[in-house]
């Protein structure tokens, strides 16, 4: 993976003595919480419901095991033993005291980590696909090229400060696993004909309040010309993005508004003229990136078979375990979604724990899955039977990926500010209800995915089975919605009806995966039987079953 | 009542107005009335605590209950991790949020 260079390494100690010192002036009184706040937003540290809330960025989901120990340590040393990994394949921190939080990116800068650019008006952290570098339907691994994008929008001083927070995607395989296209670019390293790489531009997709699946802009950049044209498209959304109305400022509202053709023109007209301006990075600096990531020293005679005689081993063998390019090998997704736990949450110690197995077993690698889990990408198959039982040990060894009970959930009125309700008490009923082996594995893969407000960061717009919090004068309510996707075949879900109570949103998810199982044809996974049939089935059953109080 | 509520400035922690100071306890919490604005500004300006604002409450028994979920929730503590709140062996005290 990636190392830090002098400047890398400079440019964030720099970083965390500025913040240490507009910290000092804060609580000394020389700053006002409104001269501060967006000094403080710039290093990810927020102000939730019961405190400040620290946001740390791992771009695109990698990190080594030094830096997830890190990520432990911190929890322990600096909050309340555990952290929240979340839907940007970053980690939170709930408990965080401002006077600290200095010395938290200190502890960081040590191992080539920061909370830069993980809130405010600029270019997030860049994701990408959890399995990049060892899955074998990819074309090569897309990290170098979100690496470089990564550096292009680090302190970029013409997207400080866009009209709305910024979110870039990167993969390189048809296999969608970032939610590509409900980013705000999303770009798939693709071959053209002649067999040369470059990148296909997605823009102006996003969840939110106005969820928008982001159009095809343009099918082919030469690889040469990729910051180029990633310039353009954010200069064209940067000039004309609505900066009057910030629930009309992001750049899905702009692509749909001129529409997409007109965004096209605008993007190649900035393009053009960008090419003469010479602003590439020399390609050898893409050169100097991608060997970090080349691959580990495979053992080439690493057997490929497996004993399968323990039943609850091979439960997880099925579920969690994806096939690797390389023989021998499995990914590993560690689910963060044990029966009645949280979503993404994990102990101290369960992360030293991810931290050591990752060195052990997994070439010192490891990845925050967009779905708040965890990936050991490079596992021997002769391995994956002790790294089971250690980590079943542990709570983390739940066989539930993309079942129900791997529900994405976002913090909610629990823990956020903005949230009109509770995220997590329903994932927790849901994970209950669900809770049998063998009912998750008749329903086969359904991703659930529940908000807690409009904004969406638990992604539930693209929910095969979907749940927003609303407030309904001072209670909760929540509305469900089906059909939704994130894959290469994304799609936004719709709206049942009525919204439902706490429990009543429960019966009515049960009630939607009876019908499904009543109506499935062969192999049909949920989505499959729901865009089939349609949404009256459901509806019927939905609201038979338990009447809507909304 | 009106009630006021806001962040400590250096721990973020939630805190109530106790008629003259900020105490980390709802119950603790008195019924600012009209000199709501005033002691807003007042320690708005001392910048001890962040946020601040004005918030309609009852009091029942021996406690204050904030009117809408958001403050009954910020006043406990999370409702999912019942040992991360005030009232981490009260069993009961997730109820009193709903």
């Amino acid at each position: 993976m990636y190392k830090y260079d002098s400047y890398d390494q400079a440019m964030v100690d720099t970083r965390v003595a500025e913040f240490r010192d507009q910290t000092r002036r804060r609580i000394e009184g020389h700053l006002t919480e409104d001269q501060f706040k967006p000094l403080r937003l710039m290093n990810g540290l927020y102000l939730q419901l019961h405190a400040y809330m620290l946001r740390v960025a791992i771009p695109y989901g990698t990190l080594n095991s030094a830096q997830m120990r890190v990520l432990g340590d911190i929890a322990d040393k600096y909050d309340r033993g555990y952290g929240h990994f979340t839907t940007r394949q970053n980690i939170q921190y709930n408990w965080i005291k401002l006077d600290e939080a200095p010395d938290i990116l200190a502890d960081l800068a040590t191992v080539e980590m920061h909370a830069i650019q993980t809130s405010g008006n600029c270019i997030r952290n860049i994701s990408s696909d959890q399995y990049a570098g060892a899955a074998a339907d990819e074309l090569v691994d897309p990290r170098p090229y979100a690496e470089l994008l990564r550096q292009w929008s680090s302190f970029h001083p013409e997207f400080v400060t866009l009209p709305r927070k910024f979110k870039i995607a990167v993969i390189a395989s048809d296999t969608d696993r970032a939610a590509m296209r409900l980013h705000d670019i999303g770009i798939q390293i693709v071959k053209n004909a002649a067999g040369e790489l470059g990148a296909r531009f997605y823009a102006g997709g996003g969840m939110g309040r106005t969820p928008m699946i982001a159009p095809m802009v343009c099918d082919f950049v030469p690889l040469d010309q990729l910051i180029t044209y990633s310039e353009a498209c954010l200069r064209v959304y940067n000039r004309y993005g609505r900066r009057d109305n910030k629930y009309k400022a992001r750049i899905k509202i702009l692509v749909h508004e001129l529409g997409r053709d007109e965004y096209v023109r605008q993007v190649e007209e900035e393009f053009a003229h960008l090419l003469t301006q010479g602003i590439e990075p020399p390609i050898a600096e893409l050169e100097r990136i991608v060997p970090f990531f080349a691959d580990p020293a495979y053992d080439v005679a690493a057997p490929d078979t497996l004993d399968r005689s323990d039943p609850d081993f091979a439960l997880w063998l099925d579920r969690n375990c994806h096939a690797h390019k390389q023989p021998g090998y499995s990914i590993v997704t560690i689910s963060l979604k044990p029966v009645g736990g949280i979503p993404g949450d994990a102990s101290a110690d369960q992360i030293r724990l991810m931290a050591d197995l990752g060195r052990d077993y997994s070439f010192d690698e490891l990845r925050v899955t967009h779905a708040q889990n965890i990936v050991l990408p490079h596992v021997r198959k002769a391995d994956l039977y002790g790294l089971w039982q250690q980590l079943d040990a542990a709570g983390l060894g739940t066989a539930n990926l993309d079942q129900i009970g791997d529900i994405i959930a976002c913090p909610g009125l629990d823990y956020c500010s903005l949230a009109n309700a509770r995220s997590i008490p329903l994932a927790q009923k849901i994970s209950e209800r669900f809770a049998a082996p063998e009912r998750q594995a008749a329903i086969g893969e359904l991703k659930l995915k529940i908000s807690g407000c409009i904004n969406a960061c638990g992604h539930h717009h693209a929910g095969h089975i979907g749940i927003l919090g609303v407030d309904k004068k001072g209670v909760e309510n929540y509305q469900l919605s089906l059909g939704g996707s994130e894959g290469a075949d994304t799609s936004l879900g719709k709206i049942t009806g009525p919204g439902f109570d706490e429990d009543g949103i429960v019966d009515a998810v049960e009630a939607a995966t009876d019908v499904y199982l009543a109506n499935k044809q062969g192999g049909e996974r949920f989505l499959d039987t729901y865009r089939r049939i349609g949404m009256e089935p459901f509806k019927d059953a939905i609201y038979a079953k338990e009447p809507a109080n909304g | 009542m009106k009630i006021l509520t806001g962040n400590d400035l250096k721990s973020g922690a939630v805190v109530w107005w106790d008629g003259s100071g900020w105490s980390l306890h709802v119950a603790d919490a008195v019924d600012a009335g009209e000199q709501a604005d005033a002691i807003l500004a007042t320690e708005s300006a001392a910048r001890r605590v962040n946020a601040a604002y004005a918030i309609d409450g009852t009091r029942e028994d021996d406690t204050v209950r904030p009117a809408h979920i958001k403050d009954r929730i910020r006043a406990l503590g999370p409702t999912v991790r019942m040992d991360l709140t005030l009232k981490p062996a009260d069993p009961e005290a997730g109820s009193w949020v709903i």
